[in-house]
């Protein structure tokens, strides 16, 4: 049955990866039609993502839920982009001593900690090693301790009770060691914080080099996030090729 | 348990019954149209009430709903019982003053664990209780500081103490040789945080105490004076795996206390939606059950069609987790009914290739060695701890809400099963969740065939306070979402109950007298969230 199956296997970061259903996409930023003499409004966001910045409308990505509600309930909706290179560095700018690349160019092995997540962003790390995605053929390997990781996966808002259990596992693995925090939780905190009981971000925590926006970022955006961590090249963002009607959200 | 038989023969004299037990010492009253009787009754009759229910008349605990007002506490027992008898809603009101209730725990275990959060949360005793503290709110929050209560500001990070350095998890096994095993929060693989204090004295695990709630992200206060579509959103995302069903509870809370029906078009897709979700869940459970038992090509072969479902969900919907969809009323996108039954066939394919795999799996003998008579949970203890979903089928228990409290589109009768089995073993569990795999595979089907036309949403409605359970048999089992909705619009109590704290608190039941090395491989079997649990 193995052999049968064929390859699986996505050509990304080779080249991007077409087929239907890997993203679920996000919304993007408009120029606004004021510039034409017309009033415009900004589409509701429950997550208060999408504000007004002089004549554009933009999407704040590390806030933003995947809700729908700009393009569906919008009287004026956003358009949608088919993408997910979402992966930005955090420190490069400010923290030369901080930069992405280089130790890291090698195979490296890769530490999760899941501190609050609902799941969803879990599932799609999971999907890393399966067949469709298997970032072993890129050299990037799960290890089960601290000890022996190179860069630290960090997922959920970060509650209460995983604050000490996320620095113990930072502070335990060796230097150099970065920190890939994933999904809009990890960002911002999402819909839960920060509370009484949730930081709001890893960030609060621990130093974040590269952060991966989306609710919950498909697993190439997260290949995209390691190829960053690595300093590897990664192909210029290329807009998916769909189906007309697979377009519409 | 033989007792209960003539109550369930005759649902519609239940209340009836009830009427003529308890009118002497009780206020009860019965809403005949929804379904709901409700007792009010006084704290020294709460036990027998509750024992009454619950062994005599085969009621299922369902949740336990504490609302505290600035004069007195409310603390509603909701049961529900099979037959279509609807639910019984056990009131007690309390003094504000007066933080003692009797615990029932002992009459209906599946309370425990109820009680314990509620005395962490809310500072009440619950008096018998054995063990309570140290529940939801770790070592590092101080005494007498109770997240739940109306004082207590949910918006602000609170300020910590320093963790204690003595501090020591309980230890119950007193014998020579005897030691503990910590396992968690982090694990060596993609598991989540939770934590276990295994004891032993040797190869055997004796016993089994979890730690929960280092995932707790306060669902239940957050929504508190929050609108709506605001908590809406956090019904969704507290539970990424199972995020259509509890956004559907919410919403099916919100059309009740407003008294709206959704379109049967909505309705339908609603129900469409649920199952699909479920089969992928399902499908994603099988893989990890496979990857427990290092079964690398099943773990694959199963992973590749989880990953072309979840695909699938996301061609049909948008999102790949079927985030966004539901709303109180109906559903944000409609689907064509060319998209739904193109779903219907790539399914059936996709169905195919897991039957050839489920073959496979019947004979591999290495496989089955490993989950065979492991992780057994009797039909005794599932009805005890008031199991439910795929665990409590796989002992016995049929309790599926679809049939016993059918919502939305169920109430229509669509033709299904429940699969049942009766070892209670790792197996059995697994055969259950290829059964209901088929299952949901076929009520897609028939639905996509059978769309009913017209509108996604009801006519724009206006929030009126009230308060209301909404209800799904989610993809793990039954959850319970009880939202209470002030005069302001704002949510004024939002109480859920998933499927994953009602099973985790068996979960003890299947992992002793096991040895340690079939631990993970009978919490894989379990396939429980703890982001479900912890909310």
């Amino acid at each position: 049955m193995g052999l049968r199956t064929g390859i699986k296997t996505t050509q990304y970061p080779d080249s991007a990866e077409t087929a239907p259903g890997v993203t679920p996409g996000r919304p993007c930023g408009i120029v606004t039609a004021e510039a034409e003499g017309k009033t415009s409004e900004v589409p509701p966001c429950p997550a208060e993502a999408i504000h007004l910045r002089g004549d554009r409308i933009s999407v704040d990505y590390p806030r933003c839920v995947q809700c729908f509600r700009c393009v569906r309930s919008a009287r004026e909706p956003l358009d949608y982009e088919w993408s997910y290179e979402w992966a930005l560095p955090m420190t490069e700018d400010r923290d030369p001593s901080r930069r992405l690349g280089k130790p890291f160019a090698r195979s490296i092995h890769l530490r999760l900690v899941d501190a609050g997540a609902c799941r969803a962003c879990l599932s799609e790390i999971e999907q890393l090693g399966k067949p469709y995605y298997n970032i072993h053929r890129l050299g990037f390997f799960m290890t089960p301790t601290p000890r022996q990781a190179d860069v630290l996966l960090a997922v959920g808002p970060v509650t209460d009770n995983m604050r000490l259990p996320l620095q113990k596992a930072y502070d335990a693995m060796a230097t150099p060691k970065k920190v890939i925090a994933i999904g809009t939780c990890a960002l911002s905190g999402g819909v839960f914080g920060p509370s009484f009981t949730s930081e709001g971000g890893v960030a609060k925590v621990i130093p974040v080099d590269v952060a991966i926006p989306g609710c919950p970022p498909p697993p190439l955006a997260m290949i995209h996030g390691l190829m960053l961590v690595a300093g590897r090249q990664v192909p210029a963002q290329t807009e998916l090729d769909l189906p007309s009607e697979r377009r519409t959200p | 348990m033989q007792q209960g038989a003539h109550y369930s023969s005759n649902p519609a004299n239940f209340t009836d019954i009830v009427v003529s037990r308890w009118a002497e010492e009780a206020k009860v009253s019965a809403d005949r149209e929804k379904l709901i009787i409700l007792i009010q009754c006084a704290s020294e009759k709460l036990q027998g009430i509750c024992r009454w229910l619950f062994a005599e008349t085969e009621c299922r605990f369902a949740t336990l709903v504490v609302q505290e007002t600035s004069s007195e506490w409310l603390l509603r027992y909701i049961f529900y019982g099979d037959f279509e008898r609807g639910q019984v809603h056990v009131l007690v009101r309390q003094p504000h003053a007066y933080k003692m209730i009797p615990s029932i725990s002992e009459q209906v275990h599946a309370a425990d664990w109820h009680e314990r959060e509620v005395e962490d949360l809310f500072g009440l005793t619950f008096e018998g209780h054995p063990r309570l503290g140290d529940f939801v709110l770790h070592e590092e929050w101080p005494d007498g500081v109770n997240p739940m209560r109306l004082s207590f500001d949910a918006c602000k990070p609170y300020p910590h103490r320093e963790v204690d350095p003595e501090w020591q998890p309980v230890k119950i096994l007193q014998a020579s040789g005897a030691f503990m095993m910590p396992i968690g929060p982090i694990y060596s693989d993609y598991a989540e945080s939770a934590q276990f204090f295994l004891e032993t004295v040797g190869e055997d695990v004796v016993r089994t105490t979890p730690r929960f709630f280092y995932k707790y992200r306060g669902l239940e206060k957050l929504a508190e004076g929050r609108s709506i579509e605001q908590v809406l959103l956090m019904a969704e995302r507290f539970s990424g795996t199972s995020a259509f069903a509890h956004s559907l509870a919410f919403c099916q809370a919100v059309e009740q206390v407003c008294g709206i029906q959704p379109p049967a078009r909505a309705q339908a897709l609603r129900a469409l939606l649920g199952e699909l979700e479920r089969l992928r869940h399902h499908v994603g459970a099988i893989a990890s059950i496979c990857g427990s038992t290092a079964l690398a090509v099943a773990t694959s072969q199963t992973s590749i069609l989880e990953e072309e479902l979840l695909r699938l969900t996301c061609i049909l919907t948008g999102h790949r987790y079927l985030f966004g969809l539901n709303v109180p009323g109906g559903l944000s996108l409609d689907l064509s009914d060319e998209k739904c039954i193109d779903l219907s066939v790539s399914i059936a394919s996709l169905l195919g290739r897991l039957n050839d795999l489920q073959e496979m799996l019947r004979f591999s003998s290495s496989f089955l060695d490993r989950i065979e008579e492991v992780g057994i949970v009797s039909r005794q203890g599932a009805v005890s701890y008031g199991l439910v979903g795929p665990i409590a089928r796989a002992s016995g228990v049929s309790c599926d809400l679809r049939k016993i409290l059918p919502y939305g589109f169920y109430n229509n009768a669509p033709e299904f099963s429940t699969p049942v089995e009766s070892e209670g073993d790792g197996y059995a569990r697994l055969r259950v969740l290829f059964g209901e795999v088929k299952e949901s595979a076929s009520i897609i089907r028939q639905i996509a065939f059978s769309l009913p036309s017209g509108g996604i949403t009801s006519e724009h409605f206006d929030i009126v306070p009230g308060q209301a359970l909404g209800w799904v048999e989610a993809p793990l089992g039954a959850a319970f979402h009880w939202l209470s909705i002030g005069n302001d619009s704002k949510v004024a109590r939002y109480r859920v109950t998933p499927p994953s704290f009602t099973n985790w608190h068996g979960f003890h039941l299947a992992a002793e007298e096991f040895a340690f090395q079939d631990f993970p491989i009978i919490m894989a079997t379990f396939a429980l969230s703890n982001a479900e649990s912890d909310r």
